[in-house]
């Protein structure tokens, strides 16, 4: 007897992944998924995006900044309109993907997701971006030794949700890890972030997105900070502390006077997100995600009836 | 802030009028060079070779473009700065040997570039960075491309432009940079932050 999970109040009841699997040729609906992802990531950003940027031209005070802010908002329009990727860094392929506890073709998603990437890589185009540290061999096809990056977390119900976030150099090169010492805390973290905004200036494309991964072990303290660029600009750390935090931040970083790329002005960070994680007695690591204003990202989630749903866009077709 | 329109061949004497802060489009050639074209023309330079293209008055692009192929023609779909730090190494001494007049890019550059503007009259524009589908926009066609063993993005590009902009002029041919400006005022700012909040 096979079980039906429930997923939401309203939401009908579905069947389990495992019967899915059977009807369903799952590996060629993820592969065109992750194509059609990729397409929607890579030329048109979430709304909440958009709009932070567009807040931020309306705000700044900068003649400079303000013709930055301009160039990028036409640079959007035209994109979406022409269907052409928003930068031509159209970044090294991360993705992090959710998937039900009682899905049983776990083996295929990988495989697909690979496969979407090099079709991704013809169809839409996408620049080459995966190469070898030792040879400087391109693969040409955006895939490598692990990469593209996959994130596995698995979650109970029984769908399964995948976030294609491709991610530039420029923003990339400007991620900063930091073992504060414990007496430092909460002042060494922030006076961590504030440096590394100003030091990093115009190079990772401001109007930036800054993840901060607080806590952990090293790696974990980079992976929070890269999963807090994945939450929604306007929303907040369920956390009133961490939330006040991220807030207070955000504007001494929209202080400092970096501006749009760098040239000076007002909006130096569209926003700020912690994530944290408790802390080994002895290290207080703290890690600085720089997402460029080319905040990229499409979600999608595939029910077990094969229906697919956008998450990231709104009334978007993926498959 | 003065609104200009250039045009290549750029002279000295039209570079020596901009200044800091000024925005620039410009019309004509664009030729671009990302790392690996930078170092084959310092090579070219040591070996006193001549390079397949011509600098003398040109603008020089750091930027690897997103291109197609469209039967014979080449398609220039997205092409945004890249960082122009990485070619801080070799700028001046293809500005001094080259002719170079204006250096595209984003980010700014270092000491060594901004003294071979001030010295040989060239300027340094940045151009908005991701702004890759505006940038190509201002492209009428591929002239040519050179160094095509490079890599798509590596390899240089010889661009026809209309009104190449909105262009900020970073560095100018008298030793300015915004970059140095707004670095010196944010190293303020930040001081102030850290003694204010006492962290
Ligand atoms: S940092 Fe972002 S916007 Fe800037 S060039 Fe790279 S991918 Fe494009």
């Amino acid at each position: 007897m096979e079980k039906i999970f429930k997923l939401d109040e309203e939401d009908e009841y579905y069947v389990p992944f495992s019967r899915l699997a059977e009807n369903l040729d799952l590996r060629n609906l993820i592969e065109k998924l992750t194509v059609n992802l990729l397409r929607l990531a890579v030329t048109e950003l979430p709304a909440d995006v958009k709009k932070a940027l567009k807040d931020a031209y309306r705000k700044e005070r900068n003649p400079i900044g303000k013709i930055q802010l301009k160039a990028i908002l036409e640079n959007i329009q035209l994109a979406e309109e022409e269907r052409i990727p928003i930068c031509q860094d159209t970044g090294l392929i991360s993705f992090y993907v959710k998937v039900g506890s009682e899905f049983r073709g776990l083996s295929k998603i990988e495989e697909a997701l690979i496969e979407g990437v090099k079709r991704a890589t013809v169809e839409i185009p996408l620049r080459p971006n995966a190469v070898n540290p030792f040879t400087q061999r391109n693969t040409d096809n955006n895939t490598g030794r692990h990469v593209p990056c996959i994130h596995w977390s698995i979650i109970d119900g029984n769908y399964l949700e995948i976030t294609a976030f491709p991610k530039g150099g420029g923003s990339e090169n400007m991620c900063a890890l930091r073992i504060l010492k414990p007496a430092e805390g909460l002042s060494g973290l922030k006076r961590f972030i504030i440096e590394s905004v100003v030091n990093a200036g115009g190079m990772p494309c401001p109007p930036t997105i800054i993840g901060v991964g607080v806590g952990g072990t090293s790696d974990m303290a980079m992976n929070l900070a890269k999963k807090a660029l994945l939450r929604p600009i306007n929303k907040s750390h369920s956390d009133p502390f961490i939330a006040e935090l991220e807030r207070d931040l955000l504007r001494a970083v929209n202080s400092t006077g970096v501006g749009p790329m760098g040239l000076g002005g007002d909006s130096t960070a569209l926003a700020l997100k912690i994530e944290y994680a408790h802390r080994h007695p002895a290290s207080y690591p703290v890690a600085i995600a720089f997402q460029c204003w080319a905040a990229r990202r499409a979600t999608a989630r595939v029910y077990s009836d094969g229906r697919v749903e956008c998450l990231s866009h709104k009334d978007r077709n993926l498959v | 802030m003065k609104k200009i329109e250039l045009h290549t061949p750029i002279s000295e004497k039209n570079i020596r009028k901009l200044n800091v802060g000024d925005r620039v489009f410009l019309s004509g050639t664009i030729i671009t060079a990302r790392d690996s074209a930078h170092r084959r023309m310092m090579k070219y330079i040591a070996e006193k070779r001549s390079i397949p293209f011509p600098l003398e008055g040109m603008a020089l692009y750091h930027c690897g473009p997103l291109v197609k192929a469209h039967g014979d023609e080449w398609l220039v779909l997205a092409a945004g700065p890249t960082t122009s730090m990485r070619m801080e190494p070799f700028e001046a001494e293809i500005i001094e040997n080259l002719g170079v007049r204006l250096i595209i890019g984003k980010g700014g550059m270092g000491g060594k570039t901004r003294e071979a503007m001030k010295r040989y009259g060239a300027a340094y524009a940045a151009f908005t960075g991701g702004a890759a589908v505006l940038a190509a926009k201002r492209i009428k066609r591929v002239i040519d491309v050179k160094w095509l063993d490079l890599g798509l993005p590596e390899a240089v590009w010889i661009f026809e432009a209309d009104r190449f902009g909105p262009l900020i002029i970073g560095i100018d041919s008298y030793g300015r940079s915004l970059y140095e400006e707004v670095r010196a005022k944010t190293l303020r700012r930040l001081n102030r932050i850290v003694e204010d909040r006492d962290l």
